[in-house]
């Protein structure tokens, strides 16, 4: 008996030993005590005014008492009646801290102590009571936290505390945005219309997507059939059966909302007749002859007419049901005061998306364009200078791409891995291009329909070496960290760099391209060879030469541009003749044996094949498919191209 | 007439004795006719060949003869290709689901039964509606009819844009080409209504018969060699004579010809719309061969092979487009199918499956530089029919003047 007391009280003193004796008479201790029944109770329909008096209360501790609250952290002392916060440090074992300052009491047993367990309603109350304080951290990386949350998933309860935060906010930046997150939830859970209508009214023309997914579903309407327009609610449009929408589904609304019976189906009719097959007959109809609609009919009236199927509503019947009945959409938002001013805000937001999408789709036609001029203006040397068609123009450009790869898995630095792939990528197919025009092309001078076939010899030639080597997957050509991402000007209008930095590629290449045919001697031997051969050769121009830098320069700016491309597109075997038709579209177009009309044919390509694709998003191979055929057409008006050599430039 | 044109084309009368030779031997070593010393696969793929020598043929007229270096033809190959599937699927998924329906309790109706069939061909594509341009499927005379009119009236719109316009050499190839890939791309797309990249498939089935693939594919033998025969004639007739001549001066200077006053766009789009539809008969006897066609097959690269036979054969004669597309195509099976025994180098072996088409393009390159006339040419060493030396400088200040070299002689 007495060794027993002993043990308990022993320990009794090894858990009851606190460090920090328990204030009983703190304020907060004090608040928790009044509202103690309550918390017990833990009842999410009488709660309301606990939480409500600890966030009130301006007590420093509050969010503490909030915050462990709702993590099922606060336990009560049976005995004192007082509230304290707890670890679990095993099954029985406490460690327990005041709330008051946060210190620690002491490891107890957990005999004594009354876990608080407040169900999910209560915690999404204590949530929202915790808002004001999150809104109010004293760190600003919390308070944006805070409003992306509320941003997220805001509701009415958070809107006054929201309110109340903008007042003492410091950052002027963090202030902007709780006062537009104000506006936008008032749009959803403003106390009168009017104050909904006037928080609309602050979003005219603003393009985020956050204000046109609150504006939308105030606009969310629902179809409904009548014998009248109902009264009291909020009418979006009357339908008028055949314009908006059809006179089957206007029927099948009557018959879903129990309007109008509904109409006898084919499968119906075939079904019920199966049911009611008598010997070989149906309905007096031999079972034989009935692979015939009308023969259908008949056996069905005689069944209707025996009382074995149900009359079904005849087409006279539907035209009545329909012409009986008015079609309206309701909107599910019942002020229409509301729906007005949603609507109208909507429209001018409208405008403007479009008016950015627009724009954005005018960068990414240019973005398009530049990497087609990118693709052929190597073609338009070696075509349009030279007219010598190189069916493996695709196949340097593939090379070039893979050029990159393999630098890439030598220098595994990306920036300086591109910035040596770019001039290596040059020099391997400047050789190629010279070894081609040395051993094929120049035999072949006279012959231009012999050369675009050699040409493609060679062209399947490299593309299955290709793939000999490098196998078929794709292989990754990783563009530099710097290039990541994308230039964005606001919710509808963003660019990736990549493509900026093919664009000024493109205008690089267009510079240098220009510099070399008209400030250096290759061009203007170049144009000189090509004009007239021997009268250049007997300038003392050696031809053969010209020919093959010329034709060598070409096939160099192809790998270039194959890097580039290499860059966004995965590098295949086929990446070259995937570009090669467009390349040659381009030159055509543009005008052969002149840059700007390559630059032109580059353009109007992208901006063609965006421009088609916007009428038709889904579907990629449509806007090629349309624009190819818009090509051939063009090519009838302007057989030459856009920009037409004239006179004895222009050849044959 | 007749007496006289075969005799002044001896080489018409030496194919059609070879090809009926072939087609006799090949018959009597068959498994259905014969010695069963030939599988059935290889008759089809002889009989397929025979097809592709007829496209050859259509591209040697409208290239080797009239200087219209087409990359659209092996398009016009698929299209009659695809006219003649829409009846062969539609036929048959017809008696598929005739017989699935006839133990239903009550007969279907006409429309039950199309509704059944469109559900069967397009569910593969989501839909079950039949589109437009299968509007006359039900029907074999009728699609035969379409063989002919869709390839024919194609070429017909195309060549007269192209040729109204003066696109000549390589302008005309790159924009043919264009069309090739345009009209691939448009078949690729679900909603062109004939199952997008699905293709047709099972073609290798005629409806209604019920003989073996062995015999099937005998039959088609046949009917591939006749209409190789009749092709050849036909095209035969079609370049001798006043009409050939016009043709040809076509392709050595157009200009004089327009000058002479003869309408060259005519010409051209009469040889251009005539290829068109021989290459799209080729197709209809071709893909009920193969069993099943995709817009893959119409892709512009198949043209540019058409092209690569014609030119290891020899251009500008018919026996050389003949030649080079049984060749090349029949050696292409031969590696690509990995008979051909792989070649061991001591540090790499050359496997033919992956090495071929590097092999085929390096040869063509060769054959395009050092050979021009083909295989064909071959001939003409036997018969002594040479070309004049024109190496050396020219006498006059035109391409077609005397060279230094015949100047000698």
């Amino acid at each position: 008996m007495i060794s027993r007391f002993l043990s308990a009280a022993a320990l009794v003193l090894a858990f009851a030993a606190p460090g920090h004796a328990q204030d009983a008479d703190a304020p907060i201790q004090q608040l928790l005590q009044e509202h103690s029944e309550i918390i017990q109770d833990s009842s999410r329909r009488t709660i309301g005014p606990a939480i409500d008096a600890i966030r009130d209360s301006g007590l420093p501790e509050a969010q503490l008492v909030l915050e462990r609250w709702a993590a099922r952290e606060m336990w009560l002392d049976e005995e004192t009646g007082l509230f304290v916060y707890a670890e679990e440090i095993d099954r029985d074992t406490l460690r327990i801290f005041d709330f008051a300052t946060a210190e620690e009491i002491g490891e107890v047993s957990d005999e004594n102590y009354d876990q608080l367990k407040p169900n999910s309603g209560i915690r999404g109350m204590i949530g929202s009571a915790l808002v004001k304080f999150q809104l109010s951290d004293p760190d600003p990386a919390a308070r944006i936290d805070a409003l992306d949350s509320l941003a997220r998933n805001g509701n009415e309860s958070h809107l006054p505390v929201l309110r109340a935060s903008i007042e003492d906010e410091t950052d002027p930046e963090i202030k902007t945005r709780k006062e537009r997150l104000e506006r936008l939830l008032t749009i959803s859970f403003g106390a009168t219309p009017e104050a909904r209508i006037e928080a609309m009214d602050a979003f005219r023309g603003d393009l985020s997507v956050d204000v046109r997914a609150k504006l939308n579903p105030i606009l969310a309407t629902r179809t409904s059939a009548g014998t009248a327009l109902p009264d009291g609610v909020n009418i979006a449009r009357e339908l008028e059966p055949g314009e908006d929408l059809t006179e089957v589904e206007a029927y099948e609304l009557l018959v879903s909302e129990g309007l109008a019976p509904a109409r006898l189906t084919d499968d119906m009719q075939r079904r019920t007749l199966q049911d009611n097959i008598d010997g070989d007959n149906v309905g007096g109809v031999p079972v034989a002859s009935l692979s015939s609609p009308e023969a259908r009919d008949r056996a069905y009236a005689a069944l209707v007419e025996a009382g074995l199927a149900e009359a079904a509503a005849t087409n006279a019947e539907v035209a009545q049901a329909i012409d009986d009945h008015v079609f309206y959409e309701t909107y599910l938002e019942p002020n229409q005061a509301v729906t007005d001013a949603a609507e109208d805000v909507l429209n001018s937001i409208e405008l403007s998306v479009s008016l950015n999408q627009f724009f954005d789709l005018s960068l990414d036609a240019l973005s398009l364009a530049s990497i087609y001029f990118l693709a052929a203006i190597g073609l338009a040397i070696t075509f349009g200078v030279m007219r010598v068609i190189n069916m493996a123009h695709g196949e340097f450009i593939m090379m070039g791409a893979y050029t990159g790869y393999v630098i890439q898995q030598i220098i595994p630095n990306y920036t300086v891995s591109i910035l040596v792939a770019i001039p290596v990528a040059f020099a391997v197919t400047f050789g190629a291009g010279v070894a081609m025009e040395r051993l094929v092309i120049r035999h072949l001078y006279s012959r231009p329909l012999e050369t675009l076939l050699a040409t493609f010899g060679i062209s399947i030639a490299l593309q299955q070496l290709a793939k000999n080597i490098f196998g078929t997957q794709a292989r990754p050509l990783t563009s530099p960290g710097w290039l990541d991402g994308a230039w964005i000007l606001n919710d509808v209008v963003s660019i990736s760099y990549i493509r900026i930095a093919i664009f000024v590629l493109a205008l690089c290449f267009l510079g240098i391209f220009l510099f070399i045919m008209k400030k250096t001697r290759l061009g203007l031997e170049t144009r000189a060879v090509t004009q007239n051969p021997k009268m250049a050769a007997s300038m003392g121009i050696n031809p053969d030469k010209v020919n093959m830098m010329t034709f060598g320069l070409g096939s160099g700016i192809a790998g270039i541009a194959g890097v580039a491309i290499g860059l966004y597109a995965k590098v295949t075997s086929e990446l070259g003749a995937d570009y090669i038709v467009q390349s040659f579209m381009t030159v055509v177009v543009g005008g052969v044996g002149n840059i700007w009309g390559t630059l032109l044919g580059a353009t109007m390509i992208g901006f063609l094949q965006k421009g088609i694709e916007w009428f038709n998003p889904s579907n990629t191979l449509a806007a090629q498919t349309y624009m190819i055929v818009f090509i051939i057409i063009f090519i009838q008006f302007r057989p030459r191209g856009i920009i037409a050599l004239k006179g004895r430039a222009a050849g044959d | 007439m007749s007496r006289t044109f075969l005799v002044r084309n001896p080489s018409i009368l030496v194919f059609l004795a070879l090809l009926a030779v072939f087609t006799i031997a090949v018959t009597l070593m068959s498994e259905a006719f014969g010695a069963s010393l030939i599988s059935t696969s290889f008759i089809k793929t002889l009989g397929k060949t025979l097809c592709l020598c007829l496209v050859a043929l259509a591209m040697d007229l409208v290239w080797g003869y009239c200087g219209i270096l087409s990359l659209g033809h092996f398009a016009f190959f698929g299209l009659g290709g695809y006219m003649i599937g829409m009846w062969l699927m539609y036929a048959r998924t017809e008696l598929i689901v005739a017989e699935s329906m006839s133990n239903a309790a009550i007969p279907p109706t006409d429309q039950e039964v199309v509704d059944a069939i469109g559900t069967q061909i397009f569910g593969v594509v989501g839909s079950s509606d039949f589109p437009p341009i299968w509007a006359f499927a039900h029907s074999l005379p009728l699609q035969l009819l379409m063989v002919l009119l869709v390839p024919g009236l194609l070429a017909l719109v195309f060549g007269w844009l192209a040729f109204r316009s003066r696109v000549t050499g390589v302008y005309l190839s790159i924009l043919t080409q264009a069309m090739t890939l345009a009209l691939s791309l448009y078949l690729f797309q679900n909603e062109s209504g004939l199952r997008g990249n699905n293709g047709l498939s099972g073609l290798q089935n005629l409806p209604g018969v019920t003989a073996s693939q062995a015999v099937v594919s005998v039959w088609f033998l046949w009917a591939s060699a006749l209409a190789l025969a009749i092709g050849y004639v036909v095209c035969a007739w079609v370049v001798s004579g006043k009409f050939g001549s016009v043709v040809r001066g076509i392709r050595d200077d157009e200009a004089r010809v327009r000058f002479l006053g003869y309408s060259v766009e005519g010409y051209k789009l009469f040889i251009f719309t005539f290829t068109a539809i021989i290459a799209a008969i080729a197709g209809a006897l071709y893909y009920p061969q193969a069993g099943i066609i995709n817009p893959g097959e119409i892709a512009p690269i198949a043209s540019i092979y058409l092209a690569v036979w014609v030119a290891i054969g020899g251009r500008g004669r018919l026996y050389g487009a003949v030649i080079g597309a049984a060749l090349v195509s029949l050696i292409s099976t031969w590696f690509t199918g990995g008979l051909v025994p792989s070649l061991p180098l001591g540090f790499y072996t050359v496997d033919w499956v992956d090495w071929w088409l590097v092999l085929l393009g390096l040869s063509f390159v060769l054959v395009t530089l050092f050979a021009p006339k083909g295989i064909g040419g071959l001939v003409d060493i036997v018969t002594g029919r040479l070309t004049p030396n024109r190496h050396g400088a020219d006498y006059g200040p035109d391409k077609g003047s005397l060279m230094e070299e015949e100047g000698r002689k």
